[in-house]
């Protein structure tokens, strides 16, 4: 367990309070911007980046990037309140805190970002940081795997969404959201608009942990409890369901988008309620519930008519605020009496009142009794999928059964640890007590927030208008109010609670019936992931051993076959061979040339001595660097020599230690290579003969002449393109001139502590 | 090697070629040469020298490991290219000052420039000799 393993000070000091400051700062930032959205405005803040590609760091700030900077700022402020004493005394407690910050940060530019690429920049941002965070007690293989797990999955999901974006950026013309999605049509009547969808819904399913990408989400519960409450409530996985939201304009309104979010969403909700109930972990319970939300909000999505966003819409901001409270609440318990398991926790109310309360009211929140938020939440829903034009009972059948199970699972996670009879058993020398009031501030604020949003609506309303006005163009918000009067949608709240109270009450045998069913069930996504990890490590070791195999002599064949079949291919496919060879005429001094690299590569090819060999292949160097010479291009000249020196010196070097140059029996080796050379010589021939047939493109050139002197100042051309035109160039290439030094000198060095052990 | 005219002689040797390389390094911006081929020749310099003397010796009169030298290469040639935005130009815009400068003459040339060929320089110098080094001193 988390807690055993953590030590919760009492020790107060500023850095506890310290990185709260942020996140409240940017919360009132952002506050600052609700009247401007609320009269149907957006901003559009704009830093250039890479201007000559035309990206730009422009954010969007309209009513659905406002509502989810306002939870992630709003919600970052009490989980790192909190955190700062959850996590007080810990050794990386530092290291904790900027990481949550970093995430914090990079989720704030994901739903900011107006522009693709910069979105894909900070969505990876938050991959990365949900890592370390999911990771952070790296001690345990337990951590290492599930945020590998939820790296690699989010990760690859990532990548098929790049692929859509850079797809949508070329139909639509422009990277910027607020453009694209300013062309009603344009992705959805494009032949590519199929695959555009399934690659965005890759990345987005994946990260917000839809069926069957679900697994990844309940085993990141291994992360510090602060970290699961603000990962799971607000930020990380809602990543994907603000991008559906997002790109809704876009994207929305086809058959395909609707059956697809339906099916999926519909079969992650009731597939992750019913798997809710399995659980015997507080925090399992709560990541399970985490991801029927995911799946009630992708449900609704898929819909284009104004109840049903709204109901998204207001769903997303209950569920931000209970979940947050529960997982913190979770937090709680399992800090006062060592333990989270559902069954050993009883009668907590009277040594924590305060956070029973807290829990209480979150969880009246999440099964939706009024007059809290979520009564209304779910009134929405059932009204929009009864009215939803496609599939209304389905819709409305699954929404009432994840809902049902989340009455069950409200009142496993905060009834019956805090009112049920009984004694708990806590962990032994562990008194049940309260927390601090850095702990429950959050919860109390976070429940009391879905109690006055229940009872005045009309505090929401605003942003929740601008939000589904953001959604669906010209769509408003319906009507946020706690009584509609008596109809259909009420009967079905009412059947709710009915079920939800069956299933409760029946929820011990339901769990051991599930665990038997489990135990016979022969699919285990857990598993088949460990299988496909394997099947990538055997694939990965099998070309490694069959492509490196660490013989100089297969790298160069490779190396130069790939090179002849690529430049023989070329000219085949093209059908270039009308060469007409004309013999320039050449001066005495060119003859000599030629003559002295034949003569060196004879010697090369005849020599059965490795130092007469360097020697020739000196020669054939030197015979090129006097074709510099002749050319006017002193500077490769001068370089092509000192190289030649050097390498003639390395070889001289490590000669002693080479094998014997011809080993006995490899004749056929012999004859491959002679073939090969003479056919990648012939090939570039052919290809140099064909390079000066055609006239020179000599704008470059020109330009370089002309602007060398006036522009960068010098008459060396070469030396003025390397330092000032191609700088940028020049210094990745001596990047790469350093690693490539630095690592061979490892190497050499790992290789004189292997012979000395 | 125990050669005791190679020895003599590549002291001298190295000095020449060091200053040699400085030489190639300034003059190429208008004339062959540069930051590339100055740090060959002066690498080649102190592969000679440390074949003649060993590199133990070779090692000392360069007083900093190789490795350190190309890394501050890489970081003289970085900075080369961030002058720039002191002036709020782009990165590794090249940035000029001309002491002295009259009408027909451009007087003392200094530029953001020619610190970044000093880098390249400090990098190929050390790159090699590292490697050098590692070589003599391993195999």
């Amino acid at each position: 367990m988390a807690g055993s393993s953590e030590h919760h000070g009492t020790d107060w000091s500023v850095g506890a309070f310290l990185p709260a400051v942020l996140p409240a700062l940017l919360f009132v930032w952002a506050a600052g911007y609700l009247p401007l959205i609320a009269s149907g405005e957006v901003a559009r803040p704009v830093l250039d980046w890479v201007p000559s590609l035309g990206i730009a760091l422009s954010f969007l700030i309209d009513g659905l990037s406002l509502t989810f900077t306002l939870l992630i700022t709003g919600i970052g402020t009490l989980v790192m309140l909190y955190a700062g004493q959850y996590m007080s005394g810990h050794k990386h407690y530092v290291r904790f805190m900027s990481y949550l910050t970093a995430f914090m940060l990079s989720m704030l530019g994901l739903v900011l970002a107006d522009n693709l690429i910069a979105l894909f920049v900070f969505w990876e941002l938050t991959t990365i940081t949900s890592y370390l965070l999911i990771g952070f007690d790296h001690a345990t293989a337990k951590s290492r795997r599930s945020a590998l797990q939820a790296l690699l999955l989010t990760g690859t999901g990532a990548l098929a969404m790049l692929a859509g974006f850079i797809l949508i950026g070329t139909v639509a013309g422009t990277f910027e959201l607020s453009e694209i999605l300013s062309q009603p049509g344009v992705l959805t009547e494009h032949p590519w608009y199929l695959a555009i969808l399934l690659l965005i819904l890759a990345g987005a399913f994946t990260k917000s942990a839809q069926f069957p990408f679900h697994f990844w989400l309940p085993n990141a519960m291994a992360a510090p409890t602060p970290v699961s409450a603000y990962l799971h409530s607000a930020t990380m996985v809602k990543g994907g369901v603000y991008l559906l939201a997002r790109l809704h304009p876009g994207l929305g309104g086809t058959d395909v988008w609707l059956w697809t979010l339906t099916i999926f969403g519909a079969i992650t909700a009731v597939f992750a309620s019913i798997l809710a109930l399995r659980q015997t972990d507080l925090k399992q319970v709560l990541a399970y519930t985490t991801l029927m939300a995911l799946g009630t909000l992708t449900l609704f999505l898929a819909f284009d008519d104004s109840v049903a966003i709204t109901a998204a819409v207001t769903f997303l901001i209950i569920h931000s605020l209970y979940k947050a409270c529960l997982f913190l609440v979770a937090g709680i318990i399992d800090h006062g009496t060592g333990t989270r398991e559902v069954s050993r926790l009883r009668g907590l109310a009277r040594a924590m009142p305060i956070t029973t309360a807290a829990a209480a009211l979150a969880a009246l929140s999440m099964a939706g009794f009024p007059p809290f938020f979520g009564f209304i939440g779910k009134e929405l829903m059932y009204k929009g999928g009864t009215e939803a034009m496609h599939a209304p009972i389905f819709v409305t059948a699954a929404a009432l059964a994840a809902n049902a199970l989340m009455v069950a699972a409200a009142a496993i996670v905060a009834f019956r640890p805090f009112w049920g009879r009984g004694e708990a058993e806590t962990e032994p020398g562990v008194t049940p007590h309260e927390a601090a009031w850095p702990m429950w501030i959050g919860p109390a604020i976070l429940g009391l927030g879905g109690l006055v949003l229940g009872l005045a609506p009309i505090l929401a309303a605003p942003l929740v208008n601008a939000t589904v006005a953001a959604i669906l163009p010209g769509g408003e918000g319906y009507e946020l109010k706690l009584w509609h009067g008596v109809n259909l949608a009420l009967m079905l709240s009412l059947a709710t609670f009915a079920l939800g109270f069956l299933i409760y009450a029946f929820s011990d045998r339901l769990r051991a019936g599930l665990a038997a069913l489990e135990a016979r069930n022969p699919i285990h996504f857990d598993n088949g992931w460990d299988h496909v990890i394997d099947g990538v490590k055997a694939f990965a070791g099998w070309q490694t051993r069959v492509i490196q195999s660490g013989a100089l002599r297969v790298y160069l064949r490779i190396t130069f076959v790939t090179l002849f079949l690529a430049i023989g291919g070329t000219i085949f496919a093209f059908g270039a061979f009308d060469v007409s060879v004309v013999f320039p005429n050449l001066l005495v001094k060119q003859w000599a040339v030629i003559l002295l690299i034949v003569a060196g590569t004879a010697l090369v090819v005849l020599t059965r001595s490795r130092i007469t060999a360097i020697a020739g292949l000196g020669v054939v160097g030197i015979g090129v660097a006097l074709i510099f010479i002749i050319y006017g291009a002193p500077d490769v000249a001068i370089t092509q020599l000192l190289v030649e020196t050097l390498v003639v010196v390395l070889v001289a070097v490590v000669l002693l230690r080479l094998p014997y140059l011809y080993p006995e029996g490899k004749v056929i080796h012999r004859k491959f290579d002679a073939l090969l050379a003479l056919a990648l010589g012939a090939g570039t021939t052919m290809i140099l003969l064909m390079v000066n047939a055609g006239p020179l493109d000599r704008r470059l050139t020109t330009f370089f002449e002309q602007a060398s002197w006036p522009e960068a100042y010098g008459r060396n051309i070469v030396n003025v393109i390397l330092v000032d035109f191609r700088a940028l160039d020049t210094f990745g290439e001596i990047a790469v001139v350093l690693v490539a030094a630095l690592s061979a000198f490892v190497l050499l060095k790992g290789m004189k502590r292997e012979k000395a052990e | 090697m125990n050669s005791l005219i190679l020895m003599a002689g590549s002291r001298i040797l190295v000095a020449l070629l060091v200053v040699f390389s400085i030489f190639m390094l300034l003059r190429g911006h208008n004339e062959p040469g540069g930051g590339f081929i100055g740090g060959l020749i002066g690498a080649v310099g102190f592969v000679i020298y440390a074949i003649s003397c060993g590199t133990a010796s070779a090692r000392e009169a360069l007083r900093l490991t190789p490795e350190t030298i190309a890394a501050v290469g890489l970081g003289v040639a970085l900075f080369g290219g961030l002058m720039a935005a002191f002036t709020g130009d782009a990165f590794f815009t090249g940035q000029w000052l001309f002491i002295g400068e009259t009408e027909d003459d451009k007087g003392l040339p200094l530029s953001s420039v020619l610190v970044f060929d000093v880098g390249v320089y400090l990098v190929v110098f050390g790159s090699i000799l590292s490697l050098v080094f590692a070589m003599e001193e391993e195999i």
